[in-house]
């Protein structure tokens, strides 16, 4: 049988048992009624000890989501969700407020360990460079049970903590920028998120900071039949620079559980933001059973002049992955970028891509989207790059690759390219290849199993992208996109 | 025992009911250079490929026994840990895969199945530039992706640089001086030379006595439709080049 028709055999067969963070914490959980009302949405506020002001604003924005409809232009398919058949708010018991670390419930620690996310600073510490130290808040489905490094970061002036302690600590701050980069009214899933977010993480870079290490999330799903919808924010002020990693994982399970994030990055005067993603939810079984929606809005605004914000993804997981990290390139020379690896397997489908919005003089954009579908999936990459009419010598360069391995699967293009001023430069490239049959027997000839070459011919075509990770996670995203395609070969 | 013991061998394309190899009977001893030489078509290639494991063909008859062994059932990346290297007519690219990390993952993988530990870098560093140096390949060549904008003279010279680095049993060339302009064969004939050895072989696939003048073979076989119709000294190969195949072809048949 010619190697890639085994190939296509094989994807057909891949089982579960390749996602490395199927397990579940056996953890006592603290649990919403299910189903979602203006209860639900009062219990959560309630719960957070929120501001009159942030109730309203949820309320307002659960009011608007009851007349708003789920869109369908994207290219995925899923039966109808039951947005009462879930829990909206899932916390540990043991999790009420704690101060350190000793106070965390063992099993949540353990998690983390397990996941390879230790969070003990002292674990951490142990035989870590200074400079290669990651503060971590951590995640537990609803709530944010940790942020390290915290006090650390406090004498460069870096506030970092779940949003949650933000609204309480600095609530002028999470007024004055909460939804301004995406509104309350900006979609479907923006909007519920908008109603019910339970945590996520808050950034704050004072002016001319560099802050002095990386800031990571990492999201876990544990408990059944809940939704997560956390939210991010993350404000760079004038002439700092933060680099942030977002990591997330779940159980195996046989349901679908959504998760509807909204992140919003705020750049002023000549700050920069680097964000980047190593996406890894629970993509569900090779016949398409469970796994995470996905369904999520990131946003970044270029508010200041020659502010920057980049977007870096590597999405291997979810069951439906519907995302698209944008910039809205405000201030004069501001610069917007998104690189992004999508990997599908099995009968997974992406629909990802991402929007630069050209408002300011010589604003730039860079996109560089590099795809690989296998088994049976759908691989969609949709942008849009806009010029407004004051954008003079806006510049865009476009590359789209797509990658196919066996017959199954497929990739689509949809680029949207508006522009109302005639000096804009906006060059857009694609190209779809295929590993081919050549190859394949060429790499097995020198001695490769058929793995490695999947994953060497692989890691060739996203190396643009993964070059543009942090050190730390190029390796670890390098090994989650070989294991991702484990199922496309033998 | 012979290194490569051929018996029999006949093989169809997999997914059609052609024929190419015809019980084909060949033997090469260690330290042995074998020519091959045969009309276009005649099946050349094809026993390579179905020597080296590739799934396009399916043998139908016959063994082949590499140091006893019958290889035919094993994968292509066994094969190959197994010493048997393949130099392609027609090198393969790879974009975006680095020379050095290509050369270096082939290396350890061999080394892995063979239960040695991967090499230090270092030493596979300076290996590599080694021979790249004695095949004048150039440091940006090993920069480049596998075989990507290489000329064809260069992809040849790449296919040799593979074999030197990975020192196989058993190394047949398809057509490798095809594309050499006159240096380049001198120096791609003295990487061979170079690398002969009392229990090493060569199959060398070739349509032209010049690359022989260079590589002395020891034995010259003929390939016509799927066998071998003849098989003699080097000067079979001064007598094929003067009187063409149409003599031997039309006695065989
Ligand atoms: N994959 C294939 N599909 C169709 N026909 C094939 C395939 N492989 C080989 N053939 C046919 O089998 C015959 C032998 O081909 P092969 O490439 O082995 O010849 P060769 O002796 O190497 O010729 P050349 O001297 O031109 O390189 C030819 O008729 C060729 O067209
Ligand atoms: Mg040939």
């Amino acid at each position: 049988m010619p190697a890639v028709q085994e190939t296509v055999e094989q994807v057909r067969a891949i089982d579960v048992d390749q996602y490395k963070y199927g397990f579940s914490t056996d953890i006592e959980m603290e649990l919403a009624p299910k189903g979602l009302s203006e209860d639900i949405v009062r219990y959560i506020s309630a719960r957070k000890n929120e501001p009159a002001w942030m109730l309203e604003w949820r309320l307002d924005a659960y009011r608007r989501w009851l007349t708003m409809r789920e869109p369908d232009w994207a290219r995925v398919d899923y039966p109808q969700i039951d947005f009462q058949d879930m829990y909206y708010y899932a916390a540990p018991k043991s999790n009420a407020a704690p101060k350190s670390l000793d106070e965390i419930d063992p099993a949540i620690l353990e998690t983390y360990k397990k996941l390879g996310i230790p969070l003990r600073e002292q674990e951490i510490l142990a035989g870590v460079a200074p400079e290669n130290r990651i503060a971590v808040d951590a995640v537990f489905d609803s709530v944010s049970v940790v942020t390290t490094f915290k006090e650390e970061l406090k004498k460069s002036g870096v506030i970092f903590s779940s949003i949650s302690e933000a609204l309480h600590e600095h609530p002028e701050l999470v007024r004055k920028y909460i939804g301004s980069v995406v509104p309350t009214t900006d979609n479907y899933y923006a909007t519920l998120n908008a109603a019910v977010f339970s945590d996520g993480s808050f950034v704050y870079i004072p002016p001319g900071v560099r802050c002095p290490m990386e800031l990571s999330t990492y999201f876990r799903i544990n408990e059944q039949k809940t939704g997560q919808f956390e939210r991010t924010l993350i404000i760079a002020d004038k002439g700092s620079y933060v680099s942030y990693l977002e990591g997330c994982t779940a159980p195996m399970r046989d349901e679908n559980q959504l998760h509807a994030a909204v992140v919003e990055l705020i750049a002023h005067d000549d700050a920069e933001i680097k964000y980047s993603t190593v996406q890894n939810w629970y993509p569900g079984d090779s016949q398409g059973k469970g796994g995470i929606y996905n369904f999520v809005t990131k946003r970044g605004d270029c508010r200041g002049a020659r502010s920057k914000i980049s977007w870096t993804q590597v999405e291997t997981g979810s069951a439906i992955t519907w995302k698209y990290p944008s910039c809205i390139l405000r201030g004069d020379d501001s610069q917007g970028e998104f690189y992004s690896i999508a990997v599908s397997n099995g009968a997974q489908q992406v629909d990802s891509g991402t929007k630069m919005i050209h408002l300011g003089k010589n604003t730039r954009s860079r996109i560089i989207s590099k795809g690989i579908s296998a088994g049976r999936s759908q691989n969609t990459y949709r942008g849009l790059v806009s010029a407004h009419r004051r954008a003079t010598n806006a510049k865009n360069f476009t590359n789209c690759d797509s990658l196919l391995i066996g017959n199954a699967c497929g990739a689509h293009t949809v680029p949207y390219i508006e522009s109302k001023t005639a000096s804009a430069v906006f060059e857009h490239e694609a190209t779809t290849s295929k590993v081919s049959e050549d190859q394949m027997f060429y790499c097995m000839q020198r001695g490769l199993t058929q793995e490695e070459a999947i994953a060497l011919i692989v890691n060739g075509f996203v190396k643009d992208v993964l070059q543009q990770l942090p050190m730390e996670f190029m390796v670890e995203a390098q090994k989650l996109i070989a294991i991702s395609l484990e199922g496309s070969v033998g | 025992m012979s290194l490569l013991e051929i018996k029999n061998l006949t093989a169809k394309l997999a997914e059609e009911d052609k024929q190419i190899l015809n019980g084909l009977n060949l033997t090469v001893e260690k330290g042995q250079v074998a020519a091959i030489m045969g009309p276009n078509g005649s099946g050349k290639s094809t026993l390579s490929y179905v020597l080296a494991g590739r799934e396009d063909y399916e043998v139908t008859n016959g063994e082949a026994l590499l140091d006893g062994e019958n290889i035919l059932e094993l994968s292509p990346d066994e094969r190959a840990a197994k010493g048997l290297f393949l130099a392609f007519q027609y090198p393969i690219e790879i974009p975006g895969v680095g020379q050095m990390t290509f050369l270096k993952a082939a290396l350890n993988a061999q080394r892995r199945k063979n239960g040695l530990d991967d090499m230090p870098t270092p030493e596979f560093m300076k290996l590599v530039n080694g021979r790249a140096k004695e095949l004048g390949i150039s440091q940006d060549m090993l920069r480049r992706s596998v075989n990507v904008g290489f000329s064809g003279g260069e992809k040849k010279r790449n296919e040799i640089l593979q074999m030197a680095l990975l020192q196989p049993k058993l190394a047949i060339l398809d057509e490798t001086d095809s594309g050499l302009d006159i240096d380049a064969l001198k120096i791609v004939a003295d990487g061979v030379n170079a690398m002969r050895s009392p229990d090493r072989g060569f199959v060398v696939i070739t349509h032209y006595q010049r690359l022989l003048d260079y590589i002395k073979p020891d034995v010259v076989h003929v390939l016509s439709a799927g066998r071998i119709i003849k098989t003699g000294g080097p000067e079979l190969a001064l007598e094929l080049e003067a009187k063409g195949y149409a003599d031997i072809v039309g006695k065989a048949a």
